[in-house]
């Protein structure tokens, strides 16, 4: 896949009125990458390339070039441009600042006054194998992402290999999913391949990212939606599926709209769609959009909406594997494991498997945020010691605050304590640790919180969210999070504690999926660490943080 | 499956001219419900009982599933939004950063807690289960447009700006 001729009939520019580019008479010698991912444009980055490019013509600058891109990684920075010829990038631009802006046409002009990126260990010590292209290509531009060898990897699989052996290939590259329970890739993909398709298999990408402080899946879809794609065909391929679905929240505009465009893009250069790359592999993707219920992130609640019913699990066995979308073979992958796929295929297993871990292997991407200096999105080889993330790629505790913990796997994850800030991350230390991978989200607490409310806020969460099909689940944490309340209300007693524990018990093991399985996690995990405080809460009636508002006893 | 479609919509407002054209193109089929109920609370800003009943019938689905689904998700409405709409975003990276804070001061000025839409019908107050601008918390959403780092202070002044 060279050349992708056809031009004329490019689908869709940015419907903006753009200024004119600067001339080009000879090879670009620097070039303006402003990240247009959902942060960066909420803070104004469509007006700052606007006024980076007027700027630059106006100083009569030739051969530089003023391109989106997806997302630059230091979300905290926003608006964020990389002039990446001159190894710099510039924070915070403010679009209606001439003097802003010109720091940005300097270095395109040849200067520099940014910060440099070469040594900055929040770029250093960061392994770019989803990322690779986030940052670097146009998200609205199928060229560029061929460019870039996208689909590459495709069009060799579909043209030269079996589908037994790209299958092998990502048995070989011990991928686990990235959707938070770590289970092999190869394996489920080999069970939907084995599976009877004769009424035809469906790949779903599931997009609903639904914990709370996670980013990484949004970005990804932002900022390298053909990868998404062609991991999702590559999939078809290799299982025998010739339709898939993406199930994305309805919370991001922006993604859905690239995923559109995407879509229309590679289907017109004959990348999705019928024959692609020429054979007779067909591949179709269709969109479908949630309507705010996390439960649906579980795959048989998702298969259910996207059958357009209320999204409600079911008991497994069957596993979509065997019976899913309209009871036929189903694959179903998160956003992220679908986007390693092509670098696995391309590059092949045994070099997958050479980053990260024995048991986990590959790379990770997290949403790191809370009361961190660098909050953004990160991609680290699995096994980096969790203090290298918070403190050298995170730069610490915004104000030199004293570090509490960290909060990973979302409502159904734990907080990490400091005296485990040496253990490295991955599937197994975080299990042990109490917690878990989870889709991605990080979120760094400092002494300001409160844990008895942390475990109070995901028990709310998890309360709220509950569909209401399974007991345990629908009762268990609505109570779980009245003992959580009546203790932050300074009326807790230790039979309440008991009652507490017993009770998050109960929860975990009798709950029908794993929404009401993961809720008391966050209680334990807070338990098994912080149980000083809740004794502080109970017995001396004080929210050590002072969060809770620990209304006096009514009696006694 | 019902066969034809022969009610009229409930009301002549031209918007169900483009709601039919996107039942009629995705196919008048059950697993279209969810895709054509956020059309029409896009085009009408929520879901009435006799719209909910204009879809049973267009994609033959009993009307019982149709409010089942229509109640089900958080981002379907049974009730008029105010004029203006915030959303305050209540994710971990938001919560951790104060966002309730943000939730009391509109309840101070304008009475109203999430769900809620205040006694002028100016303004509709939401929650978020978090919209992923983590890197912005605590943040706030007016009118679909995103604000980052809103302090309470910057409560009092964005509610300044919605009043009629």
């Amino acid at each position: 896949m060279t050349d992708i001729a056809d031009r004329k009939e490019r689908p869709q520019h940015r419907a903006r009125q753009a200024p004119p580019e600067p001339a080009i008479t000879g090879p670009i010698e620097a070039t303006a990458q402003v990240c247009e991912a959902a942060g960066c444009l909420s803070l104004g980055s469509e007006q700052v390339l606007d006024a980076v490019r007027a700027q630059a013509v106006a100083r009569g600058l030739t051969n530089v070039a003023i391109k989106r891109v997806g997302c630059l990684s230091l979300c905290a920075a926003g608006p964020l441009v990389e002039v990446p010829e001159r190894g710099q990038i510039f924070e915070s631009i403010d679009p209606s600042s001439p003097a802003s802006i010109d720091r940005v046409v300097d270095a395109l002009a040849g200067g520099g006054g940014g910060r440099p990126t070469a040594g900055d260990p929040f770029f250093a010590r960061q392994v770019r194998v989803v990322l690779v292209r986030s940052g670097r290509i146009d998200p609205e531009e199928i060229d560029d992402y061929t460019a870039h060898d996208g689909y590459e990897a495709l069009s060799r699989a579909v043209t030269t290999r079996t589908p037994g052996e790209v299958l092998e290939e990502v048995v070989r590259s011990g991928l686990r999913g990235r959707g938070g329970a770590g289970y092999p890739t190869g394996l489920k993909w080999k069970t939907v391949a084995k599976a009877d398709g004769a009424a035809g298999k469906y790949v779903i990408c599931n997009a609903d990212e639904g914990d709370p402080g996670a980013f990484m899946d949004r970005s990804i879809l932002e900022s390298v939606p053909q990868q998404v794609l062609e991991g999702m065909a590559i999939a078809g391929y290799a299982v025998g599926a010739n339709h898939g679905y993406i199930y994305v929240r309805a919370e991001y505009p922006l993604a859905v709209k690239r995923l559109r465009l995407a879509i229309r893009q590679a289907e017109h250069q004959g990348l999705l769609g019928s024959s692609i790359a020429e054979t007779s592999f067909e591949f179709h993707i269709e969109i479908r959009i949630g309507a705010g219920a996390f439960v649906c992130g579980e795959e048989t609640a998702l298969i259910a909406s996207v059958e357009g019913r209320r999204g409600t699990p079911r008991p497994r066995p069957p596993f979509p594997a065997q019976s899913g979308l309209w009871g036929r073979p189903t694959l179903i992958n998160n956003v992220e494991t679908l986007a390693s796929i092509p670098a696995i295929v391309g590059r092949g297993g045994d070099w997958y498997r050479s980053i990260g871990t024995e048991k986990s292997a590959g790379t990770k991407v997290f949403a790191l945020a809370g009361r961190v200096v660098n909050t953004g999105l990160i991609e680290v080889p699995m096994g980096l010691p969790l203090r290298d993330i918070v403190f050298d790629i995170g730069g610490g505790i915004v104000g030199g605050a004293k570090f509490k913990a960290v909060q990973t796997g979302g409502p159904s994850g734990g907080c990490i304590p400091a005296a485990d800030l040496d253990m490295p991350v991955d599937y197994e230390s975080l299990a042990q640790a109490g917690s878990i991978m989870g889709s991605g989200g990080m979120i760094v607490m400092d002494e300001t919180s409160c844990m008895v409310d942390v475990a109070k806020y995901f028990m709310d969460f998890c309360r709220e969210e509950s569909c209401g099909k399974c007991a345990p689940c629908r009762v268990g944490t609505v109570q779980l999070h009245l003992l959580l309340d009546k203790m932050t209300r300074g009326e807790g007693t230790l039979q309440d504690l008991d009652t507490l524990e017993r009770l998050a018990d109960m929860v975990k093991s009798t709950s029908l999926c794993g929404l009401g399985q993961g809720a008391p996690n966050p209680v334990f995990s807070t338990l098994r660490y912080f149980r000083d405080e809740y004794l502080a809460h109970i017995e001396d009636r004080v929210c050590p943080a002072g969060v809770c508002p620990m209304t006096p006893a009514a009696t006694s | 499956m019902t066969t034809a479609v022969t009610d009229a919509p409930p009301t002549d407002d031209k918007k169900w001219k483009m709601i039919d054209a996107r039942i009629r193109r995705r196919g008048r089929t059950p697993d279209a419900l969810i895709e054509v109920l956020h059309s029409v609370q896009e085009a009408f800003g929520f879901l009435e009982t006799d719209v909910l009943q204009y879809v049973s019938e267009a994609l033959g689905v009993p009307p019982s599933r149709v409010y089942g689904v229509a109640t089900f998700y958080s981002l379907f409405t049974l009730k008029p939004q105010g004029e203006h709409t915030v959303v305050v975003c209540t994710g971990t990276a938001c919560y951790i950063n104060q966002s309730s804070a943000l939730l009391s001061r509109i309840h101070d000025r304008l009475g109203i807690s999430p769900g809620d839409t205040s006694e002028d019908g100016s303004v509709s107050l939401l929650s978020a289960r978090c919209l992923g601008a983590c890197s912005m918390a605590p943040a706030v959403v007016v009118d679909g447009s995103v604000q980052g780092r809103v302090t309470p202070q910057g409560i009092d002044l964005l509610l300044e700006g919605l009043r009629p």
